[in-house]
């Protein structure tokens, strides 16, 4: 045990290699595999801009996730302030000199691709509060300092994403934080404190919404109040799923997606357009692949010997599974609309960088599971 | 090394608050698996159908319509094919530069050209303009040489009403042309079927039967995308053809009617006088309706509405006549029924009768002498029926002519313009004009002029219901599902059923014989007004009354002058007028015949008959021959 442990730190190449977790990376591999399709098809059948941009991303992004995977999860621990910092530093900068696109200001141009520092925060806010948490005594858990403190590094991130404004990402960026207080031990009953409390505040935070994120609500809960206008897109959506039925209308044959009638059908809709060409059973498929990678993730989160890679495993499973939740949810018509991708599946850089890295950390995790950090 | 107790405690609340969430995504996927399971599998089939309402868009093609044909099957109104010239301005690259091409192919004015670029901006750029909408085959052909730089122009082969016999039944069919936008809100049928390009019925049975004759339209499914574009066509479905409508009209009477009116103002009825059959009715002059299919021109447009026959007035049922002489049937008829008179009855004519100071003219300047009701109805002597219309009055007269359909509307569900006269009594004058009925009124109602007025089919109808021995008929002029045979509608007049028609108008059958005796008389007797265009071979002879309705009051200067028809302006010239039915034994056929301004019944209208009964009779026995019933939906 002793001699493992020092063996731990120096794991050559080849141990690491061997350590890898192949289930996840395969799993990865086949989602990525399944997203070039997808791509493929939203193109209309023909390997253009979308397809050829995914393809390089992947390219670049899965030797990243291995890259990060071959870093010790020490090196994660011990730098995870920083990275938080810097991300921080990012939506700063951004929030002044920022890319503005559709009314909104949150990318900057990172000379091979347009990066979404929003999406790094994603993960870093995990990574963040893993750490302190890894190192907090379970005495003060609940302490006021504590909960105040941690509160504070989730909501400086969120303030300059909601005035980007992006509530979809804020939305997942405090999710992803408040899982990991949920984790460290947090009072239940605070949970329940704040939901209730959050619930009456409602009327006020809807009050302070934008007029078109008031409008999504308004649509969520009555889609056919402005089927041409912003109900459009919900219905449009459930039409071509629907359509989609057992087996789907077979690839490349999705005539909602092929006819233009589906919106966004790159990013945010991607499922709907796969849904519709792959029916229930394709949806179900890509659920339960979904579905492994998460299972995955918290099987190498429990055999992890330190606290931090478990925080972490634990906290980035639960991220993935509300990614996809509030994705799906979204396309199904059971919340309203709010930008956020699917992982892997969906175009766009920064959330696959984000992803890619955080599946990097879970396997760095997994090659050092019996590590231990101070 | 050992974990600290803090560590593992730590370590068990991350599990055990792992496990909480590990419920809670498998609960949340559960949830979503089953939404996914009732939007694809449960909701699937309306899904489809919605996502198929979103890629398939239908256009419709103009319908066609059914043909109209005659009693023996002809088509009167029937179909062409025809070229057409259309424009999809959303494909054409240069719309200046084809308008001059297509002027220079089509000789198109500059008039034409403003047109189709006031429709370009008016209409969506996928919808068609057409350019052309009945091109001839050379110039067809041309545009189809030169199609390759012509890109945007498609030519189009189309279906378009046709009126095989011209003018012959313009006033019965009406014609059909395009619709304004009054027009297709008004009917719901044409609204649903409407597409650019499609013609409705503007007048007569072709307005009328509009739903029947409509038809449903052609449709061609395309796939589409979000913005409405076609991307390709899945299905072309054919569309119905209208209905069949057969009349009862013959062709060939109706086309004769035509010739001898030809240059004259005036109308043609014939009718069957059991089964109501119109066999002709024609309103002369009449005007080409295939004029109206493609636009007519203004110069055709005001020579036809300039000439002073006016052709656009269907006179035989919207023309009001006074009948003259020819309701002297009606009056002797009334005056038998109401006993006021017998065949014994007298009266002395001088030439004129003197009541209250005023003086009523017979015809005959010097008088008939002694008339009975026989000699009176030959000769159409005035005096007579001034005489029995006093001792009768005219609301008992009013009654006997209001039986025989005076004053009511004849075809009125067919021919929504049809005109239903007058005949007065003494209530309609105090209600109408306010003032008290006056014997001398009486006297000129008796020989049917003054406040008299009636239609040429009127007078047809009220004399076949003479001929037929006294019972009311039902004219029509559409062969339906249960057409009443000849049989039958003797069997129902014998029996006297109160079936729709049959119901008997008389009190004693032997007072119609008497008048009929004397209407036969009049045209088979020596001295007979219109003797002179009897026929004497019994299978075609025919009896008639004459009538010749003045338009104006002759004054005393023009009395003693006694002018010759041309003499007189044509305004002023008297109507001519002929009711008759035959043959005498066993008659089946009634017509009326007003020639306006023709002069004299006799002279004018009656020889009119005499040809025209001898085509009537040849052609029974063909139209014995065809079935009487038709297999329709109306």
């Amino acid at each position: 045990m002793y001699q493992k442990d020092r063996l731990n730190n120096e794991l050559t190449i080849f141990q690491k290699v061997k350590n890898l977790d192949y289930t996840l990376i395969v799993s990865v591999i086949l989602l990525s595999i399944l997203s070039l399709f997808v791509m493929y098809s939203t193109d209309g059948g023909e390997i253009l801009f979308h397809t050829k941009n995914h393809f390089i991303k992947l390219a670049v992004f899965f030797p990243l996730m291995i890259i990060v995977a071959f870093f010790n999860i020490k090196f994660w621990h011990n730098f995870s302030y920083i990275i938080y910092f810097i991300i921080i530093l990012l939506l700063i900068w951004v929030s002044f000199f920022g890319i503005k696109s559709s009314g909104s200001q949150r990318w900057m141009d990172v000379y091979l691709f347009v990066l979404q520092p929003s999406e790094l925060m994603k993960v870093a806010i995990i990574l963040c509060l893993a750490k302190y948490y890894h190192r907090l005594k379970i005495e003060n858990v609940n302490s006021f300092t504590s909960i105040i403190f941690v509160l504070s590094i989730i909501s400086i991130p969120i303030i300059f994403v909601i005035s980007q404004p992006d509530l979809g990402t804020s939305i997942l960026i405090a999710l992803s934080g408040l899982i990991i207080l949920w984790l460290g031990g947090v009072k239940v009953k605070y949970f329940i404190y704040s939901f209730i409390t959050f619930l009456i505040s409602l009327p006020f935070i809807i009050s302070f919404l934008k007029p078109y994120q008031k409008l999504r609500i308004l649509t969520f809960l009555d889609p056919d109040r402005d089927p041409l206008g912003a109900g459009y897109q919900i219905i449009q959506s459930k039409i071509a799923i629907g359509s989609g039925g057992l087996d789907g209308k077979g690839f490349l044959k999705g005539t909602q997606s092929y006819l233009d009638f589906l919106p966004e059908k790159h990013t945010d809709f991607i499922f709907t357009l796969f849904s519709e060409e792959f029916g229930f059973i394709g949806s179900v498929g890509l659920l339960i692949l979904y579905s492994i990678i998460i299972f995955r993730i918290v099987r190498i989160g429990s055999i992890s010997r330190s606290n931090f890679a478990r925080l972490f495993c634990f906290g980035y499973a639960f991220a993935i599974f509300i990614y996809i939740f509030v994705n799906l949810s979204m396309v199904l018509g059971l919340l309203p609309i709010v930008g956020s991708p699917l992982p892997i599946m969906s175009y766009g850089g920064s959330s696959m960088l984000a992803t890619m890295i955080g599946f990097g950390i879970v396997l760095s995790a997994k090659i050092n599971h019996k590590q231990i950090i101070a | 090394m050992i974990k600290s107790n803090s560590g593992i405690r730590k370590t068990d609340v991350i599990n055990r608050r792992m496990f909480i969430i590990g419920v809670a995504k498998f609960v949340v996927f559960t949830g979503i698996i089953a939404r996914l399971f009732s939007l694809q599998i449960n909701e699937n089939k309306k899904y489809l159908t919605l996502s198929d309402k979103n890629r398939i868009r239908e256009w419709k093609l103009p319908p066609t319509r059914g043909n109209i044909v005659d009693y023996f099957g002809n088509v009167i109104a029937g179909n062409l094919r025809v070229y057409q010239l259309h424009i999809i301005p959303e494909q054409v690259e240069n719309f200046n530069y084809l308008l001059l091409r297509l002027k220079n192919l089509l000789d198109l004015s500059e008039k034409k050209i403003a047109k189709i670029n006031k429709l370009k901006s008016e209409l969506k750029p996928w919808d068609s303009i057409i350019v052309s909408e009945n091109l001839s085959w050379s110039q067809f052909v041309k545009i189809n040489n030169y199609l390759y730089d012509l890109v945007g122009v498609k030519p189009v082969m189309t279906i378009s009403r046709n009126y095989p016999f011209n003018d012959v039944y313009t006033h019965v069919l009406g014609y059909v042309s395009q619709p304004n936008e009054e027009e297709i809100l008004a009917n719901e049928i044409v609204q649903e079927r409407f597409v650019p390009g499609m013609k409705i019925g503007k007048i007569g049975l072709e307005k009328r039967l509009e739903n029947h004759l409509i038809g449903t339209n052609a449709i061609q499914r395309y796939e589409v995308n979000a913005y409405g574009k076609r991307i390709n066509q899945l299905e072309h479905q054919k569309g119905k053809q209208g209905s069949k409508i057969r009349l009862t009209v013959d062709t060939e009477i109706q086309k004769a009617c035509g010739e001898l009116l030809k240059e004259k103002a005036g109308s043609i009825s014939v009718m069957d006088i059991y089964t109501g059959d119109i066999i002709a009715m024609y309103s002369s002059p009449s005007y080409d309706p295939n004029l109206f299919l493609f636009g007519i021109s203004q110069d055709e447009w005001q020579l036809i509405r300039n000439n002073p026959l006016k052709p656009l007035i269907n006179k035989t049922l919207t023309g009001l006549y006074s009948p003259g002489s020819t309701i002297k049937p009606i009056v002797a008829l009334s005056a038998l029924e109401n006993n006021v008179i017998d065949t014994k009855f007298k009266v002395k004519c001088t030439g004129k009768m003197e009541l209250y100071g005023q003086t009523f003219h017979c015809w005959k300047e010097k008088g008939h002498g002694w008339v009975s009701l026989k000699n009176a109805m030959k000769q159409s002597c005035d005096t007579y029926f001034y005489e029995v219309s006093r001792l009768l009055g005219v609301d008992r007269l009013n009654a006997t002519a209001e039986k025989f359909g005076l004053g009511k509307k004849v075809l009125g569900e067919y021919f929504e313009n049809e005109k239903k006269g007058l005949f007065p009594n003494t209530e309609w004058k105090k209600n109408n004009l306010g003032r008290g009925w006056v014997l001398g009124e009486t006297l000129i109602t008796g020989i049917g002029q003054g406040y008299i007025q009636s239609t040429p089919l009127q007078l047809c109808m009220m004399t076949a219901q003479i001929a037929n021995g006294g019972y009311a008929i039902k004219p029509k002029i559409i062969v339906d599902n249960n057409p009443l045979t000849l049989e039958e509608a003797k069997k129902s007049m014998h029996n006297e059923q109160l079936h729709d028609s049959g119901k008997k108008l008389f009190k004693n059958k032997n007072n119609i014989k008497i008048v009929q005796e004397a209407i036969f008389s009049s045209t088979n007797e020596r001295f007979g007004t219109s003797y002179r265009s009897r026929i004497d071979d019994p299978k075609y002879q025919f009896a008639g009354k004459t009538g010749t309705a003045q338009v104006k009051r002759i004054s005393k200067r023009e009395r003693e002058l006694d002018l010759e028809l041309e003499q007189i302006p044509y305004k002023d010239r008297d109507h001519a007028l002929y009711v008759a039915y035959g043959p005498y034994i066993n008659p089946r056929y009634a017509l009326s015949i007003i020639v306006e301004h023709g002069g004299s019944g006799s002279k004018a209208a009656a020889p009119i008959a005499k040809k025209l009964f001898k085509l009537i009779i040849d052609r029974h026995e063909l139209r014995n021959k065809q079935p009487n019933f038709e297999e329709i939906s109306i």
